[in-house]
């Protein structure tokens, strides 16, 4: 029942991507995917200057919104801010009349140069990645939107090298296309700290 | 011949040197014309009898003043003064002839004498008031405005005071003229439309003259202006200018209209026409060298001989006159919230009395309204109050405007806006987009081209633009580049861009100047002579081209918007050193064939520096968004 199926929005950020080990190929995948809207922020504004109308409407045809990028300085690339700042306007996303966004899904699709073992209390990041993306949640709840703990490739420098690259994109392609099949286990891909742990566990059968 | 050469020469003579003299003492022209007609008249004795005549041509100076007025003065402002007018000016007029009246009649003149001194001193000097609000900048200021519609009033109320008079005749002046009265009837009887039609005739008569001003300057003068500018010959452009204005006046004085009122309205017919300024500049020298005639001929005229004999009467009179005039003005500027200093620059400009007093005394005494040696006198005392007209400026700039100096600074800013702050010379492709942008901005623009052609293209879309050489610094004056902030200089004329910003820069350093050049060796001397901001007509067009070609070759947009603003600041960091070998090397050398060879040289020196070091390191060991090393982990970890 194709027409059953939920729409996602990849957002995607990287503005190097000439020297991308991890993300190209992983968008990649994305855009080969059947039920995904795949969006290269860098190439449609690269003078950041975001077409707010079309974007808007963009997250009004998705169901799923995800925002893909290397953590840099344990953020968002520069435009995905520039993109949050314009696009989820008052009386759009949030506000009396601000419903467009309410009951969609919302995730963080990141690779990392950092280890998990360092995105911990304990660890030199002291912090684990779901608390530093803190702000997106909050923005998601803000705007009603159900947020998924991240998606998130650690150690992202040394991937390619230790051969886990590939295993990270099949991953993602069954995320994919349990999120547009609705067959994902919601309530436990809230709570979770990251997606990534026992992924299949997710997927309801 | 000779004499007329003599005698052209000697008025000449003394506005040359008593103009500048008096300028320089700030005296302001109008008094510097004033003594040198004193000087070459009642003092030497060097010209006489002809000043009579003579002033009744100069006085043509006031018609082209009028004329000029009425181009500034859109329809739309005009009827949105029309309130002011009317009250403004009536309540003048109407109080001042009272007053005058009553004191005239107090002192032993029979009433009709009485309510003609009246009259004649109600009027001020349009030409002096205009001419010295001009002169300095005051014109745009709350009591200059509201002056100039006491003035446009005035000017409008000769025409029933001259149907007025003739009823006022004196019997026993009559009787002893009834000699002379046929003479005096052929004088009368001057060229006329009207003369003998009845008065419902004479009404249509007007009527039509005035609908042949206003349709005929809307939609005959375009084409006209058009037909000429296209042979484009300046002389007989400035030739159509004269003709129009002389044609009007003399419409006017057919129908017995007063022809300065006639060329007003041909101005504020003309005031939205693309060709305003060109008119402006033209007039403008005319009117300036009339008006300038007729202040001499007013000095000249003064008759020492009555002046010695009447002194005291003279000057008391004179004295009364203008401080009634100024005690009704300035307790109109109360009733009309004039404030601070604009109050007493109405009351003090409009104190004298006018041009229009001489004419209309020497029509009282062919109408036997008033003697003939009264009528001498008072025409001294029209004559005195206009010379101390001046001098009452000089106090309004030296007392009034420093006492209120402080609480008007801020209230003056936002006046400049009228006039365009922003010009465009050169109205081509590149001249466009930066008008259509600056406009989309709402920033008001001027828009001069000597292209006919795309000016009224631009009017088409309604782009407020004007035709004119923007390289004339008459049309740069009437297009207001005294109240500009800036100069965007778009011309298609290499050495003329390059001679206009030298130009304005020098005359006018307030003024940005934004200018386009054609090549660097373009850019180099516009840099020379001053401009503000330059750009090279293609450097950012074949830039973009240049970073598509890049994107369609594959390289992501982002990159490549990444590498064009690195090779921008690459030339950047060039420029200034180019720059000052080029001005040492066209310093040193006396012929511009230097250049093509230097040019090619900075080109190398470009190309060169591309290549270097400093590039390559841009280049391939990129600096942006460079991740960390593949094993950098275990050195943070090592030093935690
Ligand atoms: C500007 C910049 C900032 C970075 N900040 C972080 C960071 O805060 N935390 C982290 O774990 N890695 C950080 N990194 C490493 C990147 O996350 C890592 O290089 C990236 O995920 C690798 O993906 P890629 O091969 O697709 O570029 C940063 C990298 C760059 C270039």
């Amino acid at each position: 029942m194709p027409e059953d199926k939920k729409k996602i929005l990849v957002l995607f950020a990287h503005p190097a991507q000439e020297r991308s080990e991890v993300n190209k190929p992983l968008f990649t995948a994305c855009q080969q995917h059947s039920d995904v809207t795949a969006i290269d922020l860098y190439r449609e504004y690269p003078t950041f200057h975001i077409n707010i109308d079309k974007e808007q409407q963009r997250l009004r045809e998705h169901d799923v919104i995800i925002f893909m990028f290397p953590l840099y300085w344990y953020s968002t690339p520069a435009i995905l801010k520039q993109w949050q700042d314009l696009v989820l306007e008052y009386g759009f996303a949030y506000g009396p009349n601000g419903n467009a966004l309410i009951g969609k899904t919302f995730l963080c699709a990141i690779t990392a140069g950092g280890s998990e073992a360092a995105y911990q209390s304990e660890g030199y990041n002291h912090f684990t990645v779901r608390e530093l993306l803190q702000p997106l949640e909050q923005t998601a709840s803000l705007t009603g939107m159900n947020y998924l703990s991240p998606f998130v490739l650690f150690s992202a420098r040394n991937a390619v090298e230790e051969n886990r690259v590939n295993a990270h994109i099949t991953n993602l392609r069954h995320l994919l296309t349990a999120l547009a099949e609705d067959t994902l286990d919601i309530e436990t891909a809230r709570s979770l700290p990251v997606l990534n742990s026992n992924l299949s566990d997710l997927f309801i059968a | 011949m000779t004499a007329y050469f003599i005698q052209a020469f000697i008025y000449l003579c003394a506005a040359v040197i008593a103009v500048p003299l008096a300028k320089r003492f700030g005296l302001g022209s109008v008094l510097g014309y004033l003594i040198a007609g004193v000087v070459i008249g009642p003092i030497i004795g060097l010209v006489g009898s002809e000043t009579n005549t003579l002033q009744h041509f100069a006085e043509f100076g006031v018609v082209m003043m009028l004329f000029l007025v009425g181009l500034e003065l859109e329809p739309r402002m005009l009827w949105d003064m029309r309130n002011k007018l009317i009250a403004l000016g009536g309540l003048q007029i109407g109080l001042t002839t009272a007053i005058i009246t009553a004191a005239g009649f107090y002192f032993g003149l029979s009433w009709s004498i009485a309510l003609t001194v009246g009259l004649i001193f109600a009027l001020s000097s349009t030409a002096i008031v205009l001419q010295t609000f001009n002169e300095k900048a005051l014109s745009k200021t709350e009591g200059g405005k509201n002056a100039f519609s006491v003035l446009l009033f005035q000017d409008i109320a000769v025409i029933p005071m001259l149907a007025l008079i003739p009823l006022l005749a004196l019997p026993e002046l009559v009787e002893q003229a009834q000699a002379a009265v046929g003479q005096a009837a052929q004088q009368h009887e001057e060229l006329s439309l009207v003369a003998g039609l009845p008065g419902w005739a004479y009404g249509i008569v007007v009527m039509l003259a005035i609908a042949a001003v206003v349709v005929g300057g809307h939609y005959l003068s375009r084409p006209l202006f058009r037909y000429v500018a296209n042979s484009g010959l300046r002389e007989i452009f400035t030739a159509t200018a004269l003709m129009l204005v002389i044609g009007i006046a003399a419409l006017m004085s057919l129908v017995g209209l007063s022809p300065a009122l006639g060329t007003f309205l041909a101005g504020v017919v003309l005031a939205n026409s693309e060709f305003r300024h060109e008119l402006e500049s033209n007039i403008e020298p005319f009117k300036g060298l009339l008006l300038g005639l007729f202040f001499i001929t007013v000095g000249a005229g003064i008759d020492f001989g009555v002046l010695a004999s009447n002194i005291g009467p003279v000057l008391g009179i004179t004295a009364g006159v203008m401080l009634v005039k100024a005690l009704v003005l300035f307790v109109l500027a109360l009733i009309f919230r004039i404030k601070n200093s604009d109050r007493w620059l109405f009351a003090l400009s409009l104190a004298q009395a006018g041009e229009f007093g001489f004419v209309l005394l020497s029509y009282t005494v062919q109408n036997h309204v008033i003697p003939t040696d009264l009528a001498q006198m008072l025409s001294l005392v029209v004559a005195l109050s206009m010379f101390l007209t001046p001098g009452l400026f000089i106090f309004f700039d030296k007392v009034i405007v420093p006492r209120y100096e402080h609480s008007e600074n801020d209230r003056e800013a936002d006046e400049i806006t009228e006039k365009g702050t922003v010009i465009i010379a050169g109205i081509g492709r590149f001249g466009q987009m930066v008008n259509r942008f600056l406009r989309a901005n709402k920033i008001d623009t001027v828009v001069l081209d000597h292209q006919i052609s795309q000016v009224e293209n631009l009017k088409k879309i309604n782009v407020k633009s004007f035709y004119g050489d923007a390289t004339q610094p008459d049309l740069l004056h009437t297009a207001g580049i005294e109240d500009a902030t800036m100069l965007v200089i778009a011309i298609d004329n290499n050495e003329r861009a390059v001679e206009l910003t030298k130009y304005v820069k020098h005359t006018y350093p307030k003024v940005k100047i934004f200018a386009r050049a054609f090549d660097r060796g373009h850019h180099f001397e516009l840099k020379h002579a001053g401009a503000d901001f330059i750009i090279s007509e293609t450097y950012h067009s074949a830039l973009e081209l240049g970073k598509e070609a890049l994107i369609s070759l594959g390289v992501h947009p982002f990159k490549a918007e990444q590498k064009k603003a690195t090779l921008r600041e690459l030339e950047l960091c060039y420029k200034d050193s180019l720059f000052e070998s080029w001005k040492k090397k066209t310093e040193d050398s006396k012929y511009s064939a230097h250049f093509r060879e230097l040019f090619i040289e900075l080109e190398t020196a470009i190309a060169k520096a591309m290549k270097s070091e400093h590039f390559d390191e841009q280049a391939k060991v990129e600096r942006g968004w460079t991740p960390p090393p593949k094993d950098y982990e275990e050195k943070i970890n090592r030093s935690e």
